[in-house]
């Protein structure tokens, strides 16, 4: 009888199959197409859209705040869930849920309100402008509502791993005669560091993309605080199809090479921590 | 039997009858600060079709961005009129033969059954003096308006600006200086002429907001005596032309409804509700009679001087690589 060649898991061949068609018809497709469209364009055009030096200004601007913005998340974000972990106190029921809310709310909306709050005359801006402190139609406003969109990422990543950790790790190294910074840094952070990261790649991606907070408080201004998003749809609006999605393909492609690096960190934190 | 087949007869010619009273609708696809006025303006019509046509008028609105809409109708939104705020728009869904032939001579006054344009909206008791276009690059003097890049306001209002210097015999280059300046004193380019009028009105920055002459009105209404309303002495003249959809409404079959509609506009009726909204009328008994709502001192200059036509003027001004995109370049 001639040997089958039998693996451990059944239905590889289906489930691959559906995660190919799944994929294809919410992911690729769609980036198909835009490289498609792009694809209309002579390289001289191309190169003439999205090389212009506004345009290399937006794409600083954009992933520089989208980073800033998740640095920010990775630790305040690991705050929050270490005080959601290890404290209890009245309403942290309602403070766990608040987590999520940025995810809800529709962001033009988190922009308005920002903008309002940190304006000469808002709540907030009356004290801070007088400072010297511009959150609205600044770079400072983008990275406050990239800091608010990504939020729940970070937190919700690295709480169920702080959930599962073990206080006795931390009670043996302290009883070794660590102090508290080196147990966090030799015990906690390591296990904590994958989830870390990949709540800083969410967050950052998110950032990447945002459009509707960050017209309502960058101002918008070429050069200054102008994103990406919005020479795309400047472009749209001179029905010029072609150079629109070129400059959205130049974005994919940059946050594509960014995620795989991310991906690669992680991967190596995670051989690095066995 | 016979009592059947009786029955029978009246139950079809029942039927006949509601048959012949048919069930049109059609779909208006506008730009942003038209609902209401549509809204009117449908309500008034929809009786009047039905009594003289005997037909069960829908009308449906859609309201967006105006190029944002043109493309939606170039992708297939089912369209029947198009109502929008820039020729560039209408000619955009012509081009891809949606709409055919000359299409703006098809309709009286060439399809424009209004006309509106942009004026200033300034802080209680006009407090920096600003009356005309040059006051406005005064020192310390900040201006509202929405980025002429993705919004029809935006590059009205830059035209506007552009033509106070041109209509009144200054060079391109002087032109040039002066919308440099302008713009340099924007603190804010809002993507569109609603956010323009929130950073305005409710975050209250700026000493002047560059806004449709319709908005304008119900701005200064909502503020209760907090702003005050500016003509200046010349402006432009802003033009949202009507379309029939040629291949929507022969797919549909509701050509007749729809040109009965466009051609309702230019009514004495009509032209009243069109007053009443704060666009400008082109019949000019109407448009006299509500002399207090638009004043006459204001000079109006068409797009024709100051470039070809409306589209050489947007890719010349406005276009990637034209006079705005030369603004904002930082110096080295």
């Amino acid at each position: 009888m001639a040997s089958v060649n039998r693996k451990v898991l059944p239905g590889l061949a289906l489930s691959l199959g559906y995660t190919v068609f799944y994929l294809s018809l919410l992911v690729l497709v769609p980036i198909a197409a835009c490289f498609l469209k792009a694809s209309s364009l002579s390289a001289e055009e191309l190169w003439g859209a999205v090389w212009t030096d506004r345009a290399r200004a937006a794409y600083l601007l954009t992933f520089g705040a989208a980073f800033v913005a998740a640095v920010a998340n990775a630790v305040l974000g690991l705050l929050l869930a270490w005080v959601l972990v290890r404290y209890a106190f009245p309403g942290k029921r309602i403070v766990d849920s608040l987590i999520d809310l940025p995810l809800a709310l529709p962001t033009a909306v988190a922009g308005l309100v920002y903008s309002a709050l940190y304006v000469k005359k808002g709540w907030l801006g009356q004290y801070l402008v007088p400072l010297g402190i511009q959150g609205a139609y600044s770079r400072l406003g983008i990275v406050l509502v990239l800091i608010f969109v990504g939020l729940p990422f970070v937190v919700r990543t690295v709480q169920p791993i702080l959930e599962d950790l073990d206080p006795e790790s931390e009670e043996a190294s302290a009883s070794l005669g660590a102090t508290r910074w080196q147990t966090f840094r030799s015990v906690i952070l390591p296990t904590l560091r994958p989830a870390l990261i990949t709540g800083f790649a969410l967050a950052f991606a998110r950032g990447v993309g945002e459009y509707g907070s960050v017209v309502f408080i960058s101002g918008n201004m070429p050069y200054k605080t102008e994103i990406a998003p919005i020479l795309i749809v400047a472009r749209l609006e001179e029905f010029a199809y072609g150079e629109a999605t070129a400059i959205a393909v130049v974005l994919l492609l940059i946050s594509f090479a960014m995620l795989i690096l991310i991906n690669r960190l992680e991967r190596w934190s995670l051989r690095h921590e066995q | 039997m016979t009592r059947l087949v009786s029955k029978l007869a009246v139950a079809l010619a029942l039927a006949a009858s509601s048959a012949a009273a048919a069930d049109v609708t059609l779909l208006n696809v506008s730009y942003d600060p038209t609902r209401e006025l549509w809204r009117d303006i449908n309500d008034h019509f929809i009786p009047q079709y039905k009594k003289t046509k005997g037909d069960n008028l829908a009308i449906k609105q859609s309201h967006g961005g105006s190029s944002t809409q043109a493309r939606a109708v170039i992708d297939g939104l089912d369209a029947d009129v198009v109502t929008l705020a820039s020729v560039i728009d209408t000619d955009a869904i012509a081009q891809k033969g949606l709409i055919t032939g000359d299409w703006v001579k098809r309709l009286p006054n060439s399809s424009l059954p209004y006309y509106s344009t942009i004026v200033f909206v300034v802080r209680k008791g006009n407090p920096k003096g600003i009356r005309d276009w040059p006051d406005l690059v005064k020192p310390g003097v900040e201006i509202v308006t929405p980025n002429p890049k993705t919004s029809g306001n935006g590059y009205l209002s830059f035209f506007a600006a552009w033509g106070s210097v041109i209509t009144r015999g200054g060079s391109k280059k002087d032109a040039v200086a002066y919308v440099t300046k302008l713009y340099g004193q924007v603190p804010v380019l809002d993507s569109g002429a609603r956010g323009a009028t929130t950073t305005f009105v409710q975050k209250e920055i700026g000493d002047v907001h560059l806004a449709w002459e319709n908005e304008a009105h119900l701005e200064v209404r909502e503020a209760k005596g907090d702003l005050d309303l500016v003509y200046p002495p010349v402006s432009i003249r802003a033009e949202p032309h009507v379309a029939l959809v040629d291949a929507n409404v022969d797919r549909k079959k509701t050509r007749a409804a729809a040109e009965a509609y466009l051609k309702y506009l230019y009514t004495d009726e009509a032209q009243e509700i069109i007053a009443k909204h704060f666009y400008r009328p082109i019949n000019d008994a109407v448009l006299k009679k509500n002399a207090a709502t638009f004043p006459a001192g204001i000079k109006l200059f068409s797009v024709k001087e100051i470039a070809a036509d409306f589209a050489a003027a947007h890719k010349e001004l406005i276009g990637t690589g034209g006079v705005f995109d030369t603004i904002y370049k930082p110096k080295r």
